[in-house]
């Protein structure tokens, strides 16, 4: 990676990073906030009457579904309101006038979305250890999902915050798109759990693939093999790093 | 000889339809200050944007220091400082991390030593600490300046940077300019003040339109722009002009009621006095007399209606 303007890179990182420290209790206490909801409501409530799941306790079993719904979430608000801000407030023209291109920008915003959800979700993590006990059957796994599950959606997020135009644009995606695919991605029950129809149509679900091998990673069970996972996730990588090279190539929304 | 800045039948048309530019070409020398004057709208803003990289112009192309803007823009723009026209500062954060992030951002290590000489010179050390919503407009625009110093520029490019500034901060604003000149930094700035594109400018362009009018070293400028016009009213009407007066360039108005005599501000002796005397010779009694400098609207009129008046010839 010669020819990469580290020092830039490390500039924006470490400039988001700031920003999230400076607010860290609010930063971490609404998704620790509704964990804790999450394990009331649905562990308490559903676990009740439905005992276990595939030889998994309830409570435990939601655990990996909880972790990605908040790193889907964080992921994408973090790096879209990441990048729309210096675009509202103007800001954004010094990125532009700098010898930062798209691979300095990407890997200083992304990075700090994606590091911000990664301690979130452990977090969260830790959080669950005080209502059910988590055994974690690969944790390397756990983390490497973690990690890239992290990269491919503030990716997404920072496509979002690029196109976006609007306050309401920038949360329109993440409330309309990102959670009903985690509600419906097998965050909370087994898709082996809906009537055959209905599997199928889950299977379409990219954020199936990745509950599923977050999952697995956790208790060895999945909906879906783990390469298929493995693959889905790589695949959203690579198409994400291509769109936002595109729009830097092009200027679409930053240099019109 | 080749200029740091060479930009070569520039053109821009935004998507909106608006034509910003056409076709303008222009060489900067190394250590040249350049002022470009123009009214609201003329392209001023929209040329020194191309030339940064905020903007993808639509034609022609521009070198700085000798590298492609478009194709090897990362040796461009590490030569380049911008303080744009439009204040915008991350509002919660201490001005001196402003500064040291920006440095980042163009791929330069700490450098504290050498912020403080910026922020000292920009009478901002006081303020380092505290957070950039805090400062007043002034304030803000030269923690502008400073984050567009902060990792030595060779070319700056300030547009409007005393839009909003008072007259105290203005001067202060001069003295800046004027240490970069003597630093060899080129400098590129907007106004739309003839006085102060005279002051600090080497040379001044005029842009109207999205056309580059003309360019012109400032002190050519003056002289052709720098004129004034006085007005000597009299009490009894003439019916021309005297003979022994006929070598003033005077001119008689339709009602011969009053005289008008051009002359140059900066010349050393103006001629006023020996002409207010010969009148008076020539008993010839001044009721008032008044002056007026052509000001740069009229420099404007007189540049875009030349054209025309050449067409009607
Ligand atoms: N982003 C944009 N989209 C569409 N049109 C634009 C855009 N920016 C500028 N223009 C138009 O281009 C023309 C030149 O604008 P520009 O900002 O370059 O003028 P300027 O000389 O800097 O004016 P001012 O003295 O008011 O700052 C104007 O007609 C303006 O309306
Ligand atoms: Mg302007």
């Amino acid at each position: 990676m010669s020819g990469v303007n580290w020092p830039g890179v490390w500039a924006i990182f470490h400039h988001e990073m700031t920003r999230f420290f400076r607010t860290i209790m609010q930063s971490l206490l609404s998704p620790v906030l509704s964990t804790v909801l999450y394990f009331v409501v649905f562990g308490a409530a559903i676990g009740g009457r439905i005992q276990s799941v595939e030889g998994v306790e309830y409570g435990a079993f939601i655990v990996p579904g909880l972790m990605m719904l908040t790193i889907l979430q964080q992921s994408v608000s973090n790096a879209s309101f990441g990048i729309y801000f210096p675009k509202f407030s103007g800001t954004i023209y010094e990125y532009l006038v700098s010898p930062v291109g798209w691979i300095e920008v990407t890997l200083g915003f992304v990075g700090a979305a994606a590091t911000k959800a990664v301690l979130i979700a452990l977090v969260i993590l830790l959080t669950s250890f005080f209502f059910v006990g988590v055994h974690i059957l690969h944790p390397v796994w756990m983390l490497a999902f973690l990690v890239l599950t992290a990269l491919g959606f503030s990716l997404l997020g920072f496509i979002i915050g690029l196109w976006a135009k609007s306050f309401e644009q920038l949360q329109v995606v993440p409330m309309m798109v990102i959670t009903p695919l985690v509600f419906l991605g097998g965050a909370f029950y087994s898709a082996e759990m809906l009537p055959p129809f209905w599997e199928g149509v889950a299977k379409l679900n990219p954020v199936l693939y990745l509950v599923s091998g977050f999952r697995w990673s956790f208790f060895g069970l999945a909906d879906v093999p783990v390469g298929v996972s493995l693959v889905a996730v790589g695949l959203m990588i690579a198409a994400c790093c291509a769109g936002i090279r595109w729009i830097f190539a092009t200027g679409w929304r930053l240099r019109e | 000889m080749t200029g740091i800045i060479q930009i070569e039948n520039l053109s821009k048309q935004y998507g909106s339809g608006t034509k910003a530019l056409s076709d303008v070409s222009l060489t900067i020398q190394e250590g040249e200050i350049i002022a470009l004057l123009g009214p609201n709208g003329a392209g001023k803003t929209t040329l020194i944007s191309i030339i940064c990289g905020l903007v993808v112009p639509t034609g022609g192309r521009v070198l700085v220091g000798g590298h492609d803007i478009r194709t090897d823009w990362r040796a461009a723009r590490k030569l380049i400082g911008l303080v744009p026209q439009e204040i915008a500062l991350e509002p919660f954060e201490k001005v001196i991390n402003c500064v040291r992030f920006t440095r980042g951002l163009y791929g330069e290590g700490p450098d504290d030593a050498y912020i403080e000489q910026v922020l000292r010179s920009l009478a901002l050390w006081d303020k380092r600490n505290a957070m950039t919503r805090e400062l007043s407009g002034g304030m803000k625009r030269r923690v502008l300046i400073a984050k567009a110093l902060s990792h030595r520029p060779k070319v700056l490019f300030l547009d409007e940077p005393t839009a909003g500034v008072d007259v105290a901060l203005r001067r202060e604003m001069w003295e800046v300019v004027d240490q970069l000149r003597r630093d060899g930094v080129t400098i590129i700035l907007t106004t739309h003040y003839l006085e102060e594109a005279e002051e600090m400018a080497d040379r001044i362009g005029v842009i109207n339109h999205g056309e580059l009018l003309l360019v012109k070293p400032t002190a050519d400028l003056m002289g052709e722009f720098g004129k004034k016009t006085l007005t000597i009213e009299l009490t009894a009407p003439l019916a021309m002009i005297p003979d022994a007066l006929s070598d003033r360039g005077l001119r008689l108005s339709p009602d011969g009621r009053s005289l008008a005599y051009e002359y140059d501000t900066r010349a050393e002796r103006t001629g006023i006095a020996h002409l207010l005397g010969d009148l008076a010779g020539q008993g010839i009694t001044v009721r008032d007399v008044s002056t007026r400098q052509s000001s740069l609207e009229e420099v404007f009129m007189s540049l875009v209606a030349e054209p025309r008046q050449e067409v009607t010839a």
